[in-house]
Order: C-alpha cells, then structure tokens, then sequence
C-alpha cells in the first residue's frame, strides 16, 4: 500500500492507539480471576499491535522526510494540533518499540502471577505512551505522551517489582519528571519566540525567507513534509505561535547571514533545558543514578521495556530535538566538549562499574550506562558515521540488553536469586539458554557478524574522524565491555554446577523460545546485512548533518584541498548529499 | 411622599430594582432558598433532615440556571449597577459557575458524612449557601467596598462551619484560629482600603485605576500607595494562606469537619483569588512594578511570595502522615502555583489562574471526596495509611483517586498539567529573566509535589489494606466523584472550550479599564 493510503487510514494513530484500546478492553470486559483469558488476550493484542507498525516499512526512502502525516486541530487557543508523522528514524524506532512489547508480553506469561490485569493493562498503557512520543510532530503532544509514559512505567516497578520497588519506582518518577518540566520551560520559550521572530521583531521578513529556506532543507525535498512545515511557519508569520517541531527546526537552522537566528546564548539555555530531560532519560553520567535501582527492581518486562525502548527516548531527543533546533549551541566547542566527556567518562565508568556487580541484573544495567554513552558520543561527534552508527546502535542496543534482561528474567524465575554467586556451571544444565546467553553476550560487546559490531565500528569510525583521543578511549569500553560480560558468563554459564538447587534447571521452554528467536535473527540479521536498517536513516541523518554543519561534505573537500577549517555556515535552498554511503 | 424622600437622599430605588432583578438573580436564589432551607430544618422531623440537603442542591441548580440565563443574556459584555458597585462581566461568571460548581459537589459530598457523625441539620447547608452567596459579590465586586462587605459575608459563614461540630475541640479550636487570624486579616485590608482611599479619594476600581495612573500628587506619595498595596495584599495572602501567612491553615483544615474542608479549600480559596486578581489587575495596575525595570510593585512583591508558599507549602507537606494535614500543605503549595498567573500579569496568566481553579474544584473536591468516604464508622480514616490497600478493596475509588492525585501533581493527560502548563506559559511569556526563574522554581516544585502525592498512590496500590468495612460512599457521592473524575479527563484532554471561555474572561479584565462601561438603564 503506498503511503498516502496508509496516511489516509490514519495508519500512525492505529498504531499509536491499538494498545490502549487493548488496555480499556481488559479493565472494562474481564475479570481479574480470568487469568488465562487476560494473558492470552494481552498476548494476541500486542502481537495485534505490531502488525500494523510493519506496514511503516512502506516508508519512502527515496523520497524521505515526513511521512505518514497526520494532521487535525486539538487545542486551538494555544495552538496545539494533533499531528503525527515519522521518518526513517523514527519507523525503525516504533517497529522496535512494537516488537519488544511483544516480548516483554511473552515473558510475564509465567512470572506475574499477581493482579494480572492491572499489570497487561498497564503494558498496553506504555506501549502507547512510548509510540506517541515517536510518532509526535507536535512538541505539546510529544510532551504529553512523554509524561504519560511515567505513569505506567511507575506503577510496572512500584507495583510488579522485587524487594526495593518502592524505592526504585519513585526514584524514576522523580527523576524523569525532574528532566521533563524543564524542558516543557524550554518548550514554552521556543513556542513563544517563534512567533516573536516571524512577526514581530524588525527583521522578520527577513526571518521568514530565511526559515522559509531552512523549511526545504528539512523537508529533504519531500512536499508533504513542506506543506506541513510551511503552515505552521504561515502561522508564526502572522503572529500565532505554533508547536510544530519541524518547523522549530527550520528556524533554529535559519540563519541572517552568519549569525543565526536564535542568539547563540538563548540556544545553549534551550538546550540545557532539553539536555537535562534527555539526559536522564539516556542516562548520561552523572544522572544515571535512577538507572540501576529501576531496572534491578522492575519485573522483567519492565527491565526490558526500560532497557529496550525507554532509554532510546533520550538519544532520540538528542537527534530530533536538541541537534536540529539548536544547532549553533550542539556544534558550539565547548558544548560538544561537555557532551563528549560526559560520553567518555559514561562508557567507562559503567563498564568499570558493571565489573564489580555482584548482581546479575544489576551488572546489565550498567552495561546500558556504557552503552548509551557510546551512543551519545556518536550523535555529538555530528558527522554521518557517527549518527547513523548511533541510531543503528540504538537499535542494538535495545535487541541484546533486551534479550540480556530476558535471559536474567529466565534464570530468576527458576531459581528467584539475581547474585552471580548463585550460579554456576549452568551450561551442563541448560545448554539451549546457554548458546542463546553467548550469542547474545557476542552481540553486545560487538563480536563482528552480529548487530553490536556494526553500530559500535560505525560510531568509532565517526569519532575517529572527529577525535582520535576519544576514538581511543571509548574503545577502552568496548574492551572493558568485553571483559564484564565475558567474566559474567564464566562465573555463571561454565565450571561444574555449585548449588545443589541449579543441577535440576529446565532448559528454555518452547514459550522462551519464542520470544529468543527474533532477536537471535535480528543480531544476525542486522550483523550480516546491515543495509536495510540503514538505507531508512541514510537520508534524515544526512539531514540533520546538513543542519547543524552546513556544508559539511564540501567542508571537508575543502580542507583537504585548501587546508580551510570549513565552508562559511550558510544554508543552501538545494540539500546536499552528505557521503554516509561510503560504509555499504 | 416615600418617592420624594428617596431621591432627596440621592438613590434611586426603581432603578436599583431593576438591576437587582436583571444583576443578581443568582444570589437572590441562593438567598432564597437558603432562608427556606433555615425554616425547613425547623418543621421536618429529625429523620427527613435530608431534605434540608435536597433543598439546598435545588437552590444551588436554580441559581445556576439563572446564571446560564445570565450568560446568555450579556455574552461577552461588561455590565455594570448599582452605581458601579457591581460588575457582571465574563471573569465573574467564570467564578460564579465555579463555586456554584464547589457548592453543589460539596453539599453532595457532606450528606452521608454528617449522617456518619450524626449531625444532619438544616443550618450547615443554609451556611454553605450563604457562604457561597457572599463569594459571588466577590466575584462581582467593582468597588473596595463592596468586595469587602461580601468578602465577610462568605467568610463569617465559613467561621461558622468550621466549628460545626460543636463537641468536637479540634473542630473548636480550628474555628478560632482561623476567626481570629481571619479578622486580622480583614484589619489590614480595611486599613489598605482606608489609605488607598485617602491617597486616590475613591474606592471604585476602574476610577482608582485612572486616579493612580493620571494623578501627579501620587508619585509624590508613592510610598503610601504601596504600603496600602501590601496590607491589602497581606490581607489577601492571609485568605489564600499564602506563606509567611498561611499559618492557620493546616490546623483550621484539620480541625474541621472534612465535608467543610473540601468546601473551604476551593470555594473560598477561589473567592480570595478572584478579588485579589480583580483589585491588583483592574485597580491597582499602576502598581505594579517590572523587576528589571528595578521597579519595585506587587508583581515582586507576589513573586516572593509565591516562591516562598510553593516551596514551603510543598516541603511541609513532605513529613505529614495526616493526611488532611497534608492535604492542606498541599492546598498551600498550590495557592502558590495561582499565584504565578498574577506575577505574569498578562491573559495568558489570568486564563491560567481561571482554569487552574476550575479544574481544582474537580480534582481537590475530589480528593477530599475520597478522604470524606474513608471516614466511616467508628474508623477516623483521616491518615495516609488510611488508604492502604484501597485498590484490593475499592477499586474504582482507588483510581479515581489516582487520577486526583496525579492531576493534583501535574502529570499530563489530567486536568492539572493543562492548568500548570498556562501558569508556567504566562511566566514565559513576559520573557523576563526573573520570571523565568520563578517558573524553575516552580517547575522543580511540581517534582517535589509528585512524592507526597505518590504516597497516596503507593499506599493505596501497594500496601496491605488494613480496614475492611466498606467505604461510607452513597450513590450521589459516588456519581459525584465519577463527575469529578470525568471532568479531570476531558479538561485534560479536551480543553479547548475551556480555555476558550477562560480567555474571554482573563482579556476581559485585563482591558476592563479601558473598555466602554455599558450601564443599565
């Protein structure tokens, strides 16, 4: 079906709303002794829900841009519309979010026991939460949705969690509320000066072609996404405000001459403002403290929604918000620097942390800390390798720390202890969980043929483009990486079995299996032939790149050829292809 | 004879009839029906006093009847009678709808409560109606006078019903503090009034405005029309327990009945908010004041304050195990949070402050519904662990009041992120550094607010249910609450009209001075 179909059957909406629908269903149509009714239900309606989110693949990549728009009038007196729309980024990001719903559905068949139904609804619950900030091109409806998905997500620990949940549950909430109000100031700044530059500063007709310009840069010449971008710039042009993102993009690239339209000063404290809710929600050291506790103490399926999906929210803000509308303040060299240390100290101090876990799960969660900041990293070394290793690593990332969290979930439930101590020798017993547990281990600390190599040596490549002292110290991670994750699986997979309780484990059930398989194909899927992973980021990261480097494929040739640091920061009407494609 | 005798003394009587029926038919109801509802108490018998509460709801309907009638009738114009005493313009029928709203869900709330505590009779609804009598003048009050005259009639009746339960010492103890700090009170704002009135020679607003914006004489004594500022203000912020002011409120809301709490905690909160914003917007605006204009006003003045009352409000609520008590901490914090919408002092602030206290109705009632249903028996029900295990035992009520609780915080979709968000975007709006500060400041206290109210949550979700007797909720209550509930959601989801109206009502004040003065003749 081609995409203006799909658009016209509200195809993102669907998506978005499915589960939802699914959860209003269990709390009004069954009862809470139906147990298997509700677990099978939840089952079949998230599998549902994924399906629909595979007809996204229908994205144009040749055309790019915003696709799949959706447009109608919510608030209008304070110009909030509900509009949808995703691009290449964004299709593969919810196609993730839909299958790890599926997973984290599959593996509480067993493990939740108590007020199973509270606890599907509240999974559908997130599911859509986590689908609308994806999915938003309207900054109040993202921030919405990006509060919303706090409340299930306290509930699934606070309620379904192990002995601290408590603890661990208010902790998130009040650290990600923390980082969200914040940015909703940040928020409210932009959606006033955006008007303000349009039409009533002096210069504004000025403003208006300029950000007019910027508007086909973004749209990468796709004319729906111009259309959609152009009427919310009309609006600012005749004074109303408007919380379109694309089109605050537009005027954070818009520059009047050299210097850009939003004040280089006012973009660092907008971004400060937008870094703070990302930033926790990656999580970037130092505000990665709620991280551990939260995914130690959530059910499984919550680790793995935390750790698969919820984490990725942050780096996307990064690459849909604070790159493209501060672009001034995202390549300013102290900016980068901070972003950069941050990154580097995250890499190793979770790995240096990982190490010295006594407890499994807690171990993976600081590996996600290590992770994560190799993803930061490769956004805020700004050139296409970086960002597209980035975004595929976030993918990666949620494929193998999902399948880790689903592989401690497996042994907790037999044996109810997470102490690495515990275990031992598990390879006798379990011999299928044990090749899946390898595969896995392999893929996170990036053994070549699977997923984490290729996004790892993306990213790497771009930074050492960009720095060789940080191409050599976030490599020490990925060394380190190996050395916690290798260790883990000595002390729990191989020796002879220590505690009496292990010598009668069952191996994976038919059931586990299932939820195993497509991530197993997915790592190698994606570790053999990246390409169609990527040829959906190729054309938005070039994007971004042209944003916040104006001419940074012609800068290079210039350096090379003149030795000029790089070309004058001026936006060009015509998007230039940026070399991305060197990798395939 | 009796006609030349009333216009030698200067008033003309058909005139003030005439208005009187076109102006005030609300309260006339209301007053009306409150004085039968007084009779009635006397002639049914001890069983039927139930009626005295069925009568009062009807009295509360026929005075919101007449003022949708009202609405109709002027739409989005500005009336003014009785010699420019009394205003009918949006913003007051904006607040009249909302306590008339409060009204209604707090007489529903107290019936099977006072049946609980046997103490059914006539006089505590008559009360409420007179009390929500006196804050409509409010609402409509164009004159210093006159809002002070209504502004002791609501409060002389909440007096009253703070002491209701006449055996009860904390009840006792409640009404006199609350009597005698309340009087303090109104010494200062009458002594504010005096100088103001001695400075400008009126007690109108509008011609107060003009007088301090035009008068030359007043630079000279710019310090006398701020001092009468601040004791009108303080006199105010004693109203809306505002911090350093708000000592009496945790005590006077403990103390009292809970039924009385729910009703004082919005109605006459909203009251005391829209003569504050009616005599600092429309009266005192020359006062003002612009931080970086190094301008010292009440927009400083107010932002200390409401810094101060969010933060203090919010870190005493912390450490509270009662849970009335901390409600009222929290009724504190967010006396602040409306605050905000007169520091920024445009219509996006004035809309916010609208809205944020029409959603407050909902969600505060509706907590307090919650904690008033708790008290059953011989169970006091008035701590936090009073809601253990709510979920297991009273489901509906458990997420009804999980939906109040995160309203109350702020969380998105509800109600009280939409009102939040105005106030924060009324803040931003005037792009002043200093008020950009005060919105982090009150954004990190809406983080802090989340704990306490999650505490509500955790217990209820999470803990063991230690009480097993059903939760005393009659049928009305309950569809009360569900009301209440509803509402949360769609003015969460759904705003628009609402914003829409508020805007009409907070750009209406703002222009009140310079708008045409329609008069009836």
């Amino acid at each position: 079906m081609s995409e203006q179909l799909l658009a016209q059957y509200h195809i993102l909406s669907v998506i978005t709303w499915l589960p939802l629908a699914g959860a209003l269903i269990l709390i009004l149509f069954f009862r809470s002794e139906q147990k298997s009714a509700i677990r099978a239900f939840a089952n079949f309606w998230i599998v549902l829900g994924f399906l629909p989110s595979l007809l996204l693949l229908g994205y144009d990549r040749t055309r790019g841009g915003i696709q799949f728009i959706e447009d109608v009038d919510w608030i209008p007196q304070i110009g909030a519309r509900y509009q949808l729309g995703v691009d290449g980024i964004t299709v593969i990001l919810t196609l993730l979010t839909t299958l790890i719903g599926i997973l984290a559905v599959q593996c509480s068949w067993s493990a939740i026991q108590e007020r199973v139904k509270e606890y599907y609804a509240v999974i559908l619950l997130l599911q859509t939460g986590i689908i609308g900030v994806f999915v938003s091109m309207d900054m109040f409806l993202f921030y919405v949705f990006w509060e919303v998905m706090l409340v299930p997500m306290y509930f699934l620990i606070g309620v379904w969690g192990s002995d601290n949940r408590l603890y661990a549950a208010i902790k998130f909430f009040l650290y990600t509320l923390l980082g969200s109000v914040v940015m909703l100031l940040a928020i409210l700044k932009l959606y006033f000066i955006f008007p303000e530059y349009l039409y009533g500063s002096p210069n504004s007709a000025q403003v208006l072609e300029s950000v007019t310009r910027a508007a086909h840069l973004i749209s990468g010449g796709n004319e729906k996404t111009l259309e959609m971008i152009q009427q919310a710039i009309a609006l600012g042009a005749s004074g109303q405000p408007t919380f379109n993102i694309m089109a605050m993009q537009a005027l954070g690239t818009a520059r009047l001459g050299l210097e850009p339209v939003i004040p280089l000063n006012l973009q660092i404290w907008l971004f400060a403002g937008f870094f703070l809710s990302f930033a926790i929600k990656v999580p970037m050291f130092p505000f990665h403290t709620w991280l551990p506790d939260a995914h130690t103490e959530a059910p499984t399926a919550g680790s793995v929604i935390l750790a698969g999906v919820l984490l990725k929210l942050g780096t996307y803000g990064f690459v849909r918000f604070n790159l493209p509308i501060f672009p001034d303040a995202s390549s300013d060299t102290r900016v980068v620097q901070v972003m950069v240390g941050l990154s580097i100290i995250g890499i190793i101090y979770g790995a240096l942390v990982a190490m010295a876990q006594k407890d499994w799960k807690r171990l993976v969660a600081y590996s996600s800390v290590s992770h994560m900041g190799m993803i930061m990293l490769g956004i805020f070394v700004l050139n296409p390798n970086g960002l597209n290793g980035a975004i595929l690593q976030m993918v990666n990332h949620g494929i193998s720390t999902g399948a880790l969290f689903l592989i401690v979930g497996v042994v907790y439930e037999r044996r109810h202890t997470r102490l690495i101590s515990d275990y031992g020798g598990l390879s006798h017993v379990m011999p299928g969980f044990a090749a899946v547990f390898l595969i896995m281990t392999m893929s996170s600390i990036g053994l070549p043929m699977l997923n984490g190599f290729i996004g790892e040596f993306l990213i790497l490549r771009g930074v050492f483009e960009a720095n060789r002292i940080w191409a050599a110290l976030s490599a020490t991670g990925i060394v380190l990486g190996a050395a916690y994750m290798l260790w883990l699986y000595q002390r729990t997979m191989f020796g002879s079995v220590t505690h009496e309780k292990n010598q009668s484990l069952r191996d994976l059930s038919a059931r586990e299996w299932l939820y195993f398989v497509p991530l197993l194909v997915l790592a190698f899927w994606i570790g053999i032939y990246p390409k169609p992973f990527l040829s959906y980021f190729d054309k938005p990261v070039a994007t971004i790149v042209q944003q916040v480097r104006p001419g940074y494929g012609q800068g290079r040739r210039a350096e090379q050829h003149a030795g000029v640091e790089s070309a004058p920061r001026v936006v060009e009407a015509a998007s230039l292809p940026a070399d991305p494609k060197e990798m395939e | 004879m009796s006609a030349s005798l009333f216009i030698a003394s200067g008033l003309d009587w058909r005139l003030l009839l005439q208005q009187g029926v076109a102006l005030l038919m609300p309260e006339v109801l209301l007053t009306a029906f409150a004085c039968f509802v007084l009779v009635l108490e006397s002639t049914v018998k001890a069983e039927q006093r139930r009626w005295s509460a069925y009568a009062s709801l009807g009295g509360i309907a026929a005075s919101a009847v007449s003022l949708v009638q009202m609405y109709v009738q002027f739409k989005d114009t500005r009336v003014t009678g009785f010699y420019e005493m009394y205003v009918i313009d949006p913003f007051a029928l904006a607040f009249k709808g909302i306590f008339l709203l409060t009204a209604g869900m707090a007489v529903v709330l107290s019936i099977q409560f006072l049946d609980v505590e046997h103490e059914q009779r006539g006089e505590y609804y008559a009360l409420i109606l007179f009390a929500t009598t006196g804050m409509m003048f409010m609402a409509s009050g164009a004159d210093l006078l006159s809002i002070f005259i209504s502004f002791e009639l609501s409060a002389v009746a909440v007096y009253v019903l703070v002491a209701y339960f006449k055996a009860d010492r904390k009840s006792n103890e409640a009404s006199m503090k609350y009597f005698l700090l309340g009087v303090f009170a109104s010494g200062l704002f009458l002594y504010g009034i005096s100088l103001i009135y001695g400075l400008t020679g009126e007690t109108n607003l509008s011609r107060i405005a003009a007088a301090l914006a035009t008068t030359q004489d007043i630079q000279s004594f710019g310090f006398l029309a701020f001092f009468g500022m601040a004791l009108i203000a303080c006199g105010l912020f004693f109203k809306v327990a505002a911090a350093p002011f708000h000592m009496w409120c945790p005590d006077a809301y403990e103390g009292a009945p809970s039924a009385v709490t729910a009703f004082m905690s919005v109605g006459a909160k909203a009251a005391a908010f829209a003569i504050f914003v009616r005599i600092f917007a429309a009266g005192l605006g020359a006062l003002r004041g612009a931080p970086t204009e190094g301008g010292m006003g009440w927009a400083v003045l107010v932002a200390v304050v409401a810094a101060l009352t969010m933060t203090w409000g919010n870190l005493a609520a912390l450490t509270q195990s009662n849970a009335k008590r901390l409600m009222a901490y929290s009724s504190i914090s967010h006396a602040g949070f409306l605050l905000l919408g007169l520091v920024a002092g445009n219509a996006t602030g004035y809309q916010g402050m609208i809205v944020y206290l029409l959603v407050y109705v909902f969600m505060n009632l509706g907590a307090w519904g919650v904690l008033i249903a708790l008290r059953r028996g011989k169970i006091a029900g008035d701590q936090v662990d009073s809601f253990n295990g709510l979920m297991r035992t009273h489901p509906v009520m458990a997420v009804m009041m999980t939906v109040f609780m995160l309203s109350l915080a702020g969380i998105p979709p509800t109600a009280g992120f939409i009102g939040k968000y105005l106030l924060f975007a009324g803040l931003i709006e005037t792009g002043e550094r200093w008020w950009t500060i005060l919105a982090v400041v009150a954004v990190l206290n809406t983080v802090i607010s989340l704990y306490y109210y999650a505490r509500f949550i955790k217990a209820m979700f999470t803990a063991e249910a230690t009480e097993r007797e059903p939760l005393a909720a009659s049928r009305g209550m309950r569809a009360a609450l569900i009301v209440a509930t509803i509402m949360v959601g769609i003015i969460g989801i759904y705003p628009a009209p609402f914003l829409k109206y508020a805007r009409v009502a907070a750009s209406g004040l703002s222009s009140a001075v310079s708008s045409p003065l329609v008069t009836i003749k």
